[in-house]
């Protein structure tokens, strides 16, 4: 001990910590990591996995001829389905979730609600079965209306397939697979939007839909968006829906009404990865590295574009 | 413009809940109308079937009439939207739209009505209820901000400004003052004491002195007793009621002795 030494300040007293408080801040964040270490493993296993594939031997790649001419089709493949079937379910889920909290007396909401959460619980193979067998054909006569009417729109210039198993058949299939994750959520901040700002827009003499245009969606803008967003994670990574419906071709096209389509990453791995050689095994890990990368891209594009909205609004 | 009430024997219910009963009045046009009495006891339901804006409630339903200037407000005919584009209502707490900017606030109302105006009518139409509701020297120069930036008193003027912006006849506030701090509640008494000369106003308030200071007509509510249904106990001018009124419960109200 030395006399020189300057006398220590007194010690703050420490903060109260309540054991509770520690043990659930702990589970919490032991959680959140393990979910990014989940997310790097898989990562780190698609690219040590994947990378011979980038340049196997070209005759895997037939009847490509090398790796990114290859996955581009299924790139395009699975960008297109998930399109179609945003483009079909979203408006579709807007307008359920709508009727359910805005619209329809609770006699018959509560079980409309039940039954498009029960549509989630169906698995896809179901989906699958269904697509092929009963839908495929049900659309011939819609796709050959379309290809009369409408041929000169890119996505209808035929010639429409025969068999009905067309991109359009598996945007709808995978559209009815997005509706109840959409539909879910939009319903559950559709309903949370405050009294106050609804009842405001109804004592300025607004009608039903313009307070639902003033109040609701305003303010459900960016919840409605996350569930966009993770109904199109279902869409952009749905296997055995897509494969039990196309019959694919290494095509980039369009059209959504003939017989020739892209398939989709997901399906492609699933309806190849039997019967692959370990060369061709690791081309197909590579495609799945490939989505990995494409379903970041995409979320944190679509991350972008709402925080810019969002800027806009409180500019 | 401005519009006189008559209510005769009006009954408000929720489904099978009869709320308030028997109310008789007669509401004086570019005049204010004070309510006051104790928690719960229908001021503000009663107030809402005014508007139209109690029948929002699912369940919600009113028997007998209210009439203004001569027509019933609740005729089949009558459009529920039509009625509170004509009488404009300002709530207890501020509630101006989260994603709006102050201008578009002002116009919410407005473009509801007309759907194509133009940018000069809009500016003066914002300028006119903005200086009517004592915020333009405020806000002149943010009308781009989002109405949600302003303090609470300066939102519930806001809410005023976009309720008057339409030209109402009747505007009713429901306890406009509640959740406001006293120099922002004498700014908005004074604002209500400048409306006066152009809108009939109906205010209600758990502030005597307030409804004493704003008011030329003041009507107190009261449950019968308890699990009993709220009524009009009484309804008289303001000088009156505070200083002779005609109920001994009023004047135990009001004296503080209780409720």
């Amino acid at each position: 001990m030395s006399v020189t030494a300057p006398p220590q300040p007194p010690r703050a007293a420490k903060p109260v910590v309540r054991p509770g408080d520690r043990i659930f801040a702990g589970t919490a964040r032991v959680a959140a990591l393990t979910i990014m270490l989940a997310l790097a493993g898989v990562f780190v296993f698609l690219a040590l996995e994947g990378y011979p594939g980038l340049s196997a031997p070209e005759r895997i790649y037939a009847p490509a001829t090398d790796f990114w001419s290859y996955v581009g089709p299924l790139v395009f493949g699975t960008i297109l389905a998930a399109c179609v079937a945003l483009v079909i379910a979203v408006p579709f889920s807007i307008g359920v979730a709508l009727f359910i909290s805005h619209y329809a007396p609770p006699r018959v909401a509560v079980p409309i609600a039940y039954v498009i959460d029960l549509l989630a619980a169906v698995p896809s193979v179901v989906y699958g079965l269904w697509g092929g067998l009963a839908l495929a054909p049900a659309t011939r006569p819609l796709i050959d209306w379309l290809y009369d009417n409408l041929s000169f729109i890119p996505f209808f210039a035929g010639p429409p397939s025969v068999t009905g198993r067309t991109m359009l058949t598996a945007g709808i299939v995978l559209a009815i697979m997005v509706v109840p994750i959409t539909t879910a959520i939009s319903r559950e901040v559709f309903a949370q939007t405050p009294r106050l700002h609804e009842e405001a827009a109804m004592a300025l003499g607004a009608t039903r839909w313009e307070m639902i245009r003033l109040a609701v969606f305003p303010y459900a803008r960016s919840g409605v968006i996350s569930a966009v967003m993770l109904g199109l994670g279902r869409a952009l990574g749905e296997t055995m829906a897509v494969a039990m419906v196309l019959s694919a071709t290494p095509v980039v096209t369009l059209n959504l009404i003939s017989n020739s389509n892209p398939a989709t990453i997901a399906s492609n791995i699933a309806s190849n990865y039997k019967e692959a050689t370990p060369d061709k095994q690791a081309v197909l890990i590579a495609t799945g590295l490939v989505l990995f990368a494409v379903t970041f891209v995409v979320n944190f594009a679509a991350r972008w574009v709402i925080s810019r909205g969002e800027r806009n609004l409180t500019r | 413009m401005a519009k006189s009430i008559d209510v005769s024997d009006l009954n408000i219910y929720y489904r099978d809940f009869l709320a308030v009963e028997g109310v008789n009045m007669t509401i004086r046009a570019k005049a204010v109308t004070a309510f006051i009495g104790p928690s719960g006891c229908g001021k503000s339901t009663f107030l809402r079937t005014l508007n139209r804006m109690h029948e929002v409630i699912p369940g919600a339903r009113v028997e007998g009439k209210v009439m203004v200037s001569g027509q019933s407000l609740y005729d089949a005919a009558i459009d529920p939207v039509a009625v509170r584009r004509q009488i404009g209502m300002v709530f207890q707490r501020p509630n101006p739209f989260p994603t709006m900017s102050i201008y578009d606030n002002v116009l919410a109302g407005s473009k509801l009505n007309s759907k194509k105006m133009k940018k000069a009518e809009a500016d003066s139409i914002v300028e006119k209820s903005l200086t009517r509701a004592n915020l333009w020297n405020e806000v002149k120069d943010r009308l781009a901000k989002p109405g949600m930036g302003l303090s609470g008193g300066q939102q519930q003027r806001l809410c005023i400004a976009r309720a008057i912006a339409v030209e109402p006849e009747v505007l009713l506030m429901d306890e406009p003052c509640s959740a406001l701090d006293p120099i922002s509640t004498s700014a908005i008494e004074d604002l209500i004491h400048e409306l006066k000369s152009e809108y009939t106003i109906v205010i209600v308030t758990h502030n005597m002195q307030q409804a004493a200071r704003v008011s030329d007509d003041t009507g107190f509510f009261n449950l019968k007793a308890t699990g009993e249904p709220g009524h009009l106990v009484e309804f008289n001018p303001t000088n009156k009621m505070f200083t002779n009124p005609d109920e001994e419960s009023t004047e135990a109200y009001i004296s503080g002795r209780f409720g």
